[in-house]
């Protein structure tokens, strides 16, 4: 782990309210190797009264190129602090935080479901890639209330199979994601899952009565992002454990829910 | 420079991390280099082992967070046979903060941390304010703090800090409670309590309704504090609360303390410590001082 300044590449609102930021490394070789699923805590600068690092799944990520690319919902005066940046500004990171997604080693016709909501389809993408480099045949499940809320749709669709629900049926399937017709058709291996946490806890339901392994991916309110402060627990099978170090990724068999 | 002195502890430097925002010092091995640090005091420890409070625990507030973690540990004996040997050779003065509910849990707890070699003090904590029975019953009356204090001291033979509580009416009365009851040291201030809601869902934020302040908001209430109380024992006086630069931390040698901790600075730049270290020597050399007691106020 470490702290780096990094420098904005690239700021594209994808969204009325989310942001997609392009960050590099002044050396791509300093830039540590991150996994799917990990996430960085960035410093707010110049928000007069806003005080911790807020934490950031890491979207997408391209190691020789040195760049890290985030998917910010703005939620509050730190997240517009981080969307209002500009290429040119630095962004001040700790990373690579968290465990990450389980990543199977022989891929070769694995055939996940990553179904994500709102932003928290961002860490999906880096996801998808990796376990289609792998060799696995990955499964984007997205949903959003209407067809504007989903973000970065063609970079998905670049990346892997991808599924669409909205919930005023603007675009691909009308209704709740843990209603596409797909769960209905087709047998997956195992479901990755990260969003609000209704949908997170349906689609977990969902995936115990069809006896499919699944992960979760939690956004509990956190502080230090290294396991030392104990703000940020989630009460599992094993008791009160850090979120930003055990997690943000759980097997929902440790999960209370 | 002469290390400093806080009963038998020599600090190589003023600058100590706070307890429950450091973890056991391991989380925060990547970003310091623990030989530039006066000592780390690890995270409250008690009898047996704790859950804590329900999650949420926290809440961010203007220029600062309460926290309501409540004492979640595994208990002494987890920390003496499976944390102690992990860390007992960092190459800084490990201490550790003893909480309890009971006189009868922190004299048991103080006398298998006293068991521990490479442990040169603990820090009592008579003054949590997030568990019904945290210590602060006792840290708020002169009474109560010196009943727990000379029970522990007559049980602890190594240095013994005892972390004061703000949430009270008079610092100052027990300060002198606790040195005459047999502290070498005190440190101050512990959280303020406090509270936070949000508004839109009408309910408390932290699952325990209030809780603890800390950060840059509460400095200049814990510079007041340090500065009244190091002007009424006799014993180093150890200062924490919002210390987030070097600046800070000389502040604080300036109202009187002889040590600082560094607490929520540390989830804001882990390496935050090293910072404070290297502007603290900066300062002593702006200001041809070469020890670390020649930081006191102009007369």
């Amino acid at each position: 782990m470490q702290v780096l300044d990094l420098i904005v590449r690239d700021s594209v609102a994808v969204s009325a309210t989310a942001t997609r930021l392009v960050l590099a490394a002044s050396d791509a070789s300093v830039l540590p190797a991150v996994l799917p699923g990990q996430f960085v805590e960035v410093r707010i600068d110049e928000t007069p009264g806003v005080l911790l690092r807020r934490p950031i799944s890491i979207h997408d990520c391209d190691a020789a190129n040195g760049t890290l690319v985030l998917l910010v919902q703005r939620v509050g005066k730190g997240t517009a602090w981080l969307c209002n940046r500009r290429a040119g500004d630095v962004v001040n990171v700790v990373l690579p935080l968290g465990n990450g997604f389980s990543l199977p080693s022989m891929a070769s016709g694995f055939r996940p479901l990553l179904v994500g909501g709102g932003v928290g389809v961002a860490p999906l993408l880096l996801l998808g890639k990796e376990l289609t480099r792998r060799g696995a045949e990955p499964t984007f499940l997205l949903g959003a209330r209407t067809e504007k809320d989903l973000l970065c749709l063609e970079r998905f669709e670049q990346a892997a199979r991808t599924l669409v629900s909205t919930e005023n049926g603007g675009a691909g399937e009308k209704g709740l994601v843990t209603q596409h017709s797909v769960l209905e058709k087709e047998r997956f291996d195992h479901i990755y899952t990260c969003g609000p946490l209704p949908m997170m806890k349906a689609v977990a339901r969902l995936a115990r009565e069809k006896d499919i392994t699944c992960e979760a991916s939690l956004e509990n309110r956190m502080a230090c992002g290294l396991g030392a402060c104990l703000c940020c627990v989630e009460d599992t099978v094993d008791g009160n454990v850090c979120v930003c170090k055990e997690g943000p990724v759980f097997s929902i068999d440790r999960l209370k829910w | 420079m002469k290390p400093i002195r806080i009963g038998n502890l020599e600090l190589r430097n003023p600058v100590l991390t706070a307890s429950g925002t450091f973890g056991y010092g391991t989380e925060y091995a990547d970003f310091v280099d623990f030989n530039r640090l006066g000592g780390i005091i690890v995270k409250g420890t008690t009898l047996h082992a704790r859950e804590g409070n329900p999650y949420p625990r926290m809440a961010e507030t203007p220029s600062g967070m309460l926290n309501a973690v409540g004492l979640q540990n595994k208990g002494v004996a987890h920390f003496a046979d499976v944390i102690y040997p992990s860390i007992c050779d960092l190459p800084t003065n490990v201490i550790v903060n003893v909480s309890g509910s009971t006189i009868d849990d922190y004299v048991a707890v103080a006398e298998r941390i006293d068991t521990l070699e490479k442990i040169p003090a603990i820090e009592l904590n008579i003054s949590c304010p997030n568990v019904k029975q945290g210590g602060m019953a006792f840290g708020v009356t002169p009474d109560g703090a010196a009943s727990v204090v000379r029970a522990v001291r007559a049980a602890y033979h190594k240095t013994l800090i005892v972390k004061l509580s703000p949430n009270v009416t008079d610092i100052v009365q027990i300060a002198r409670a606790v040195e005459e009851a047999g502290a070498d040291s005190v440190s101050l201030i512990n959280t303020l309590l406090g509270m936070a809601i949000d508004a839109e869902k009408r309910r408390p934020i932290l699952s325990t309704v209030t809780g603890g302040l800390s950060g840059p908001a509460v400095k200049p209430v814990a510079l007041r504090m340090v500065w009244q109380v190091a002007h009424a024992v006799h014993i180093p006086v150890i200062g924490l609360g919002g210390i987030m630069s070097g600046t800070d931390a000389i502040e604080f040698l300036l109202a009187g303390a002889k040590a600082v901790q560094v607490g929520t600075a540390n989830f804001v730049d882990p390496a935050v410590t090293m910072h404070i270290v290297d502007e603290m020597e900066d300062y002593l050399r702006r200001h041809g001082m070469n020890e670390w007691d020649e930081v006191t106020m102009k007369d």
